[in-house]
């Protein structure tokens, strides 16, 4: 492979991974916090469907991320609703939210379905920076989203780790009994995590309809929810480690057409399932060495009671 | 606890009332001029995707929209998006039931379906579009596709300025390889030094893999990209980077203003027409039909004025020959892809062997 066949790879690794790093940081602070929502896949197909709808007609694509963000906090807020105030099964829940996302947006993008994006997003060329030769097209010649991606990820891992609120957070997700003892409203944080998870999650589906293929169909995300679920894990529920993860998945997904393009042929089916065979692998070799789970929040999926003891 | 249980009632509601208005638009009746002609008659479609995809689906719908224009008793009723399986029997069942004359079946997965309601039904016309297997009442349709792409293929070799052609390929089936196959010896006609490079996207419909696989082939050098998918992004990502396309389906010329050079069209109006005719009639009879361009049930869209004149005069040539039946694409020599003669000079491939391609010509690069 030479030098401009793996610079294009990278730049496309950087914007395949771009939505599954939105939803993944979404679903990772979240599980923080105890909720965990497997319905991200239907968040980020009614965060595209509404990203896509409201761009095509008000015209401003800002607009369309707006309406992508309440979208997905939309999504979330029925999770927390079921999960939080109602104490009902997440898993169930969350399944639920999936199945109801992709029907919803299939209802609502009906009529849409193959009309095209005319507002796109213009791709930044950094001054001096975009120049530098390989490193120039693969880092700083893309749609703002990328970076903001990027940003949103590390100011995620900033929180977690190094604030009070990044500790408030933590403790609900650890031990909520201990949290409510020393005065912090469990409900209150958790709802709040679950709907700006949800709102990262509807982002990342509206990077799909309004930049990575201008267009809207049904079911267009196409898995990536479930790739963004399966990476909080392969992270060890760590932002850092998630940024690496997204780019590394992005990775797989923009080498499967290009193996073929140099006459490699690994089945694409194969490199589909890589994110999933990570994700399990990194799971088995963390238990193995810690002898105890992989890092989970330790109230992970558990509904709060303060009165059950 | 009073409150969360009112919470819960209200979203319930909620859900309940998106799934009843959803349901409730699911079939919808266009009829143009009901009742009064004598001979109304209800035509049923089951479609794969939706008319809005500038793709198969699209085609066929301007087929039924030309239908309704020439013969004005016809009532449709469409269902959409209705998926391959065992689902798609209800479909045809439903349409059977109210009362369709005829009903038209668009996607090769509908094969069973069809013969299970068909065989049910003995009264009602089925026809299945692509499809294999014939009954007495349930015909095939398809059209000789290939023969445009062949031509589109001679656009295509014109143009390119390295040789290196692209094709995103859908499915390893023989219909699209006979596409690719087509377009290669196209393109090898007016260009002995055309290579095809395929990259399968395994998907009929997924923007998003479609243009990435189109934006591969670019990045690997190929610098006129042609499709088989029923989306218009390969043709995006080709104008995107400033090189040239063709499309597939109907002309996608407007997603691609500058890049595309023409696309391989489907025109099913005609036959369509044809087809209720025949039932108004009453002579229609089972069939396996299989179109060429002399039927106009497959045609070339306008070539781009990009491309040199003699060029297309070139194709206008071909065509012409095509029509009037003295030549077809698969005439011999036709070398594969691993040096065996598939065809010897003058020779012709049967439909049978046409139908079953498995294999590759020589300038593919690429596997099955």
């Amino acid at each position: 492979m030479d030098n401009t066949a793996l610079s294009a790879l990278l730049a496309a690794t950087m914007i395949a991974g771009t939505p599954i790093l939105f939803a993944a940081a979404g679903e990772l602070l979240a599980e923080r916090s105890g909720i965990l929502n497997l319905g991200v896949e239907g968040m980020m197909l009614v965060g595209a469907a509404f990203g896509f709808i409201c761009t095509l007609s008000t015209g401003n694509h800002w607009l369309g991320l707006l309406a992508a963000l309440a979208g997905g906090g939309f999504m979330a807020s029925i999770h927390g609703l079921i999960t939080i105030t109602l104490r009902g099964n997440q898993v169930v829940s969350g399944l639920a939210l999936t199945i109801f996302g992709s029907g919803l947006s299939g209802f609502l993008g009906k009529s849409y379905q193959g009309a095209p994006m005319l507002f796109k997003f213009e791709s930044l060329h950094v001054p001096v920076l975009g120049n530098i030769p390989f490193l120039g097209p693969v880092l700083f010649r893309h749609d703002p989203m990328v970076y903001l991606c990027i940003l949103m990820a590390a100011a995620m891992w900033y929180l977690l780790y190094k604030t009070r609120w990044g500790l408030t957070i933590r403790s609900v997700g650890e031990n909520p009994q201990a949290a409510d003892a020393v005065g912090i409203n469990v409900g209150r944080v958790r709802f709040l995590c679950t709907i700006v998870g949800g709102m990262m999650a509807g982002l990342g589906g509206a990077y799909i309809s309004l930049v990575y293929a201008p267009t809207w169909q049904e079911n267009m995300t196409a898995g990536r929810g479930w790739i963004a679920v399966a990476l909080v894990i392969f992270a060890l529920w760590n932002p850092s480690r998630a940024i690496i993860g997204a780019y590394l998945f992005g990775g797989i997904e923009a080498l499967t057409f290009r193996l073929q393009t140099m006459g490699i042929h690994i089945s694409s089916f194969f490199l589909a399932m890589f994110p999933y065979i990570a994700t399990i692998v990194v799971l088995v070799l963390v238990t193995i060495r810690r002898r105890q789970d992989a890092g989970a929040p330790e109230a992970l999926g558990l509904a709060y009671d303060r009165e059950e003891r | 606890m009073k409150l969360k249980k009112f919470t819960a009632l209200i979203l319930l509601a909620m859900l309940l009332s998106v799934f009843v208005v959803g349901c409730g638009n699911d079939a919808k009746t266009e009829s143009e001029q009901p009742a009064e002609q004598s001979e109304a008659i209800k035509v049923g479609w089951v479609y794969i995707g939706v008319p809005g995809d500038y793709g198969w689906t699209y085609a066929h719908d301007q087929g039924r929209k030309y239908l309704e224009a020439e013969i004005p008793g016809v009532e449709s009723i469409i269902l959409e998006n209705v998926p391959e399986g065992a689902d798609a029997e209800r479909s045809f069942e439903q349409l059977a039931q109210e009362g369709c004359s005829i009903i038209f079946g668009t996607s090769f997965g509908y094969g069973d379906a069809m013969l299970a309601v068909a065989e049910k039904y003995p009264d009602i016309k089925f026809m299945h579009a692509t499809g294999l297997q014939t009954a007495d009442n349930l015909s095939t349709y398809f059209g000789r596709i290939y023969q445009a792409r062949y031509l589109s293929g001679m656009v295509a070799g014109a143009m390119t300025t390295n040789n290196q052609l692209g094709y995103v390929a859908a499915f390893p089936i023989p219909e699209v390889v006979r596409g690719i196959n087509a377009f290669t010896l196209g393109a090898q006609s007016v260009n002995p030094d055309a290579k095809v490079k395929v990259v399968w996207t395994n998907t009929w419909f997924d923007p998003a893999k479609e243009k990435e696989a189109a934006k591969s082939l670019l990045e690997a050098g190929c610098d006129v990209i042609a499709q088989h998918q029923d989306t218009t992004e390969p043709q995006v990502a080709a104008e995107e980077a400033g090189k040239y396309c063709v499309g597939y389906n109907t002309d996608m010329h407007d997603f691609a203003p500058e890049g595309n050079l023409t696309s391989p069209i489907w025109n099913w109006g005609p036959y369509y027409v044809n087809t209720i005719q025949a039932v108004i009639d009453g002579t229609w009879a089972s069939e396996a039909y299989w179109g060429g361009i002399d039927e106009e049930i497959v045609d070339l869209a306008p070539i781009s004025d990009k491309v040199p004149a003699a060029i297309v005069e070139q194709v206008e040539a071909k065509k012409e020959a095509l029509k009037s039946k003295q030549w077809d694409v698969f005439t011999g020599p036709i070398i594969a892809q691993d040096g065996t003669e598939k065809a010897a000079e003058g020779q012709v491939l049967t439909d049978t062997e046409m139908l079953s391609m498995d294999w590759f010509v020589a300038g593919v690069e690429g596997s099955l």
